[in-house]
């Protein structure tokens, strides 16, 4: 399959390739850091309607989440002590529970903004566009951040995946895991990012 | 390597090889950084020709005051096409893309990059990103007339398509970024043996820079432009003035990324000039760490000055002083490069070859651009000539005037190295004439129509103002033809010039020590750097003895 051309390729640095991982987990914590901006700029703005929008939301929904996706970092970064050690189908369980943990928070992401939305909170509805300017960018923000926080979630559970299915047919192994290293690094990222969201909204009431 | 891939056509030259699939896939799926740089190189060219179209016709619209040629709406939606092809499609991808995908792993002695398939991902994002916005011309609702800022709350009022111009912008800041991470990563672990970071060409030097600033700016003009396009989906309020968003925020956020875009633009340039001149020269360069640290301290500075462009905004006066402040301090790491470009052609034994005219052109267009600059950057004359022809006249000179000619010259410079051929040389020069003549008639005049008042981005104008744009418009015509024939030049020494040899300037870089056009394998061993990139040291040696004699 591989070609002559192609062949040349093949070299292997385990800490240029976690380097360039690295590099765009910087790319991804600035674009989050774009919203973390735009959301300090109307904290300050309108500090009482944050104040007064935040206790709507359900800091016991928010703490569960939390706790899961904090666990889920732990089975992620187990799996990859267990590659270590080489003991692969210990690896792809744990794997395939981080996927779980995540497919966990996705779903009570799901009821809480169904939730949100049941009542009429959600942009340019009747119900939202009644309350006062601060309060309309509070929800603005938290649908915007939590839904690309969400779609990072998605993401995640994808590359998990694939981690997880190359762990299994044995390209991911012993002696050649940086991958899933660089697979656990991104699941950290978006375990760190709900770190700083869930005070952003849930805390700070 | 095995000998099996050696007989198989390894150190067959990159355009002739042979590879898995044949023809035209062999090229879009290949993972050869040299290919990927052709690629770019080609489809770079065309965005490029487009937006040349438009804006000829731009200029052809200003010949008279009222309608020329087209209407006003159509206008509109030019000079934003204009702005958006230029800029992501042609200016911020051009140098890096095209030579630095090329000319950096042969300049540092590797074999390619450090990600080849990330680097064929780059470059498909890039097309998606080009089509996605010529496409947006064609689909119902007409194409986007907002200006290639995206400006709020325009942005989200206007009914033309600008969803798809945003995601067009969003993808090619994707593509952008994937480029940058690729090439740091290709610096810092893939150069050859005893090639340390000051044995590293200029060029290697401004791409690490440009790539730096890639990586920290264009994110956020992707969550910027992400949350233009959400507000005008769903209506979330967070630039929108009626639901309390504030547009001047939108501002900030946007030229936090662009104006560093600048430099991710001109950086490159000013390391093709680096390149060129001592070789040129047959001279060492004057001051090497100085350009090497300078590129790196514009990157910095420039990521602070962003609010330069907001003088006329509203902003606090202590702001706007820091800003001018910081805006004045770019210009000595600038002002660095220059003077040492002059220092290094001082005594050089200076060949006239086209590289070099096109450098000399740069060197020229780039005092006028940043001076200009300058001017600008003093409060009280921006104040005066904020969104003006005077800022378009700015800009046109270190963009075109700089990154543009460093981009012709470094494509008449490495021509040689990529295609295997030479060009020849009068209809070069005829073409280097035309251009920088056509270059300065077309927008020297923009500085005093700016200076008299003539705001940007106007359909029409009073009558005072037609001598300029009559003389402008000529200008445009003059700078056509030159491109005409400087590509007319290249696309015939590509089909019938003469073979090139392995380094036909004279230059000590790496690039020049492995055949033109190079093999696939880029080098047989890989070599072993003992010397820094620009020793002339036996040309100095030469021509003492040849005084002696």
């Amino acid at each position: 399959m591989i070609s002559a051309a192609e062949n040349i390729h093949i070299h292997r640095d385990d800490v240029g390739t976690k380097i360039g991982m690295w590099l765009f987990l910087f790319t991804e914590l600035i674009l989050f850091g774009g919203m973390f901006i735009v959301y300090a700029v109307y904290r300050f703005k309108f500090p009482a309607e944050f104040q007064l929008a935040a206790m709507e939301l359900d800091t016991f929904i928010g703490t569960v989440n939390t706790i899961i996706l904090l666990t889920s970092s732990l089975t992620i970064a187990l799996s990859i002590v267990a590659i270590q050690q080489g003991r692969k189908y210990l690896s792809v369980l744990l794997i395939f529970s981080t996927i779980l943990l995540a497919i966990l928070f996705l779903v009570n992401k799901y009821y809480e903004w169904g939730h949100k939305i049941s009542v009429g909170i959600y942009p340019q509805s009747e119900e939202l566009l009644k309350k006062p300017q601060g309060e309309i960018i509070y929800f603005g923000l938290y649908y915007v951040m939590t839904g690309l926080h969400a779609l990072h979630v998605v993401i995640g559970i994808v590359v998990l995946m694939i981690m997880g299915i190359l762990v299994a047919r044995g390209k991911i192994k012993q002696d050649a895991y940086v991958r899933l290293e660089a697979g656990g690094l991104y699941w950290h990222l978006v375990d760190i990012i709900w770190i700083f969201l869930f005070p952003l909204f849930y805390l700070i009431t | 390597m095995t000998e099996n891939n050696r007989s198989s056509g390894v150190l067959a030259d990159y355009l002739h090889a042979k590879t898995d699939r044949k023809g035209l896939l062999g090229w879009i799926f290949s993972t050869d950084h040299k290919r990927i740089g052709i690629l770019y190189l080609i489809s770079m060219l065309i965005f490029f020709s487009i937006a040349v179209l438009l804006g000829v016709l731009m200029r052809l619209e200003l010949l008279t005051p009222g309608k020329t040629i087209i209407d006003a709406q159509t206008y509109n939606t030019f000079f934003t096409l204009h702005g958006i092809m230029m800029i992501f499609l042609f200016i911020i991808p051009g140098l890096p893309a095209v030579f630095g995908n090329f000319m950096l792993p042969l300049m540092i002695g590797a074999k390619d990059v450090f990600f080849p398939r990330l680097n064929l991902f780059s470059w498909w994002l890039f097309v998606t990103g080009g089509v996605l916005a010529l496409v947006s011309l064609f689909l119902p609702g007409g194409p986007v007339d907002t200006g290639w800022t995206f400006y709020v709350p325009y942005s989200i009022r206007t009914t033309t398509n600008v969803i798809p111009a945003l995601f067009a912008a969003f993808i090619l800041g994707f593509s952008s970024i994937l480029t940058g991470l690729n090439f740091i990563t290709t610096i810092h672990r893939m150069r050859a043996p005893g090639m340390s970071w000051f044995k590293m060409p200029l060029f290697a030097w401004s791409l690490y820079a440009t790539a730096w600033v890639q990586i920290l700016a264009t994110p956020i003009v992707g969550i910027t432009l992400l949350l233009v396009a959400i507000e005008r989906l769903f209506g979330v309020g967070i630039f929108d003035p009626a639901l309390g968003g504030d547009p001047v925020l939108y501002q900030h956020l946007f030229w936090i990324y662009s104006h560093p875009a600048v430099y991710i633009m001109i950086l490159p340039g000013l390391g093709v000039v680096s390149e060129i001149i001592p070789v040129f020269a047959r001279k060492t360069i004057f001051g090497y760490k100085f350009i090497a640290f300078s590129s790196l301290s514009i990157a910095f500075v420039g990521s602070l000055v962003w609010a330069h462009h907001m003088f006329t905004v509203g902003m606090s006066n202590t702001g706007m002083f820091i800003f001018s402040l910081l805006t004045f301090l770019v210009s000595i790491p600038s002002a660095i490069k220059v003077f040492n470009w002059i220092a290094t052609l001082y005594k050089g034994s200076i060949q006239i070859e086209v590289p070099l005219l096109f450098i000399l052109s740069f060197i020229f267009q780039f005092c006028i651009g940043g001076l200009t600059g300058l001017m600008l950057g003093v409060l009280a004359v921006n104040i005066h000539v904020q969104d003006t022809y005077f800022v378009v006249g700015h800009f046109h000179y270190v963009m075109f005037g700089g990154t543009g000619f460093g981009l012709i010259a470094a494509l008449h410079y490495w021509f040689p190295k990529m295609f295997g051929k030479m060009y020849k040389k009068i209809p070069a020069i005829i073409g280097w004439l035309f251009l920088t003549l056509g270059f300065n008639v077309l927008y020297f005049p923009f500085f005093f129509l700016g200076y008299m008042g003539m705001p940007r981005r106007y359909y029409d104008y009073l009558p005072e103002y037609q001598t300029y744009h009559v003389i402008s418009t000529v200008g445009s015509w003059l700078l056509v033809i030159g491109l005409i024939i400087i590509a007319i030049n290249l696309i015939s020494a590509l089909r019938k010039g003469e073979k090139a040899p392995a380094d036909p300037w004279g230059g000590k870089t790496l690039e020049w020590t492995i055949p033109s056009p190079p093999p696939v394998e880029n080098f047989e061993t890989i070599p072993v750097v003992t010397k820094g990139p620009y020793d002339y040291s036996e040309v100095l040696t030469q021509e003492v003895e040849g005084k002696k004699h």
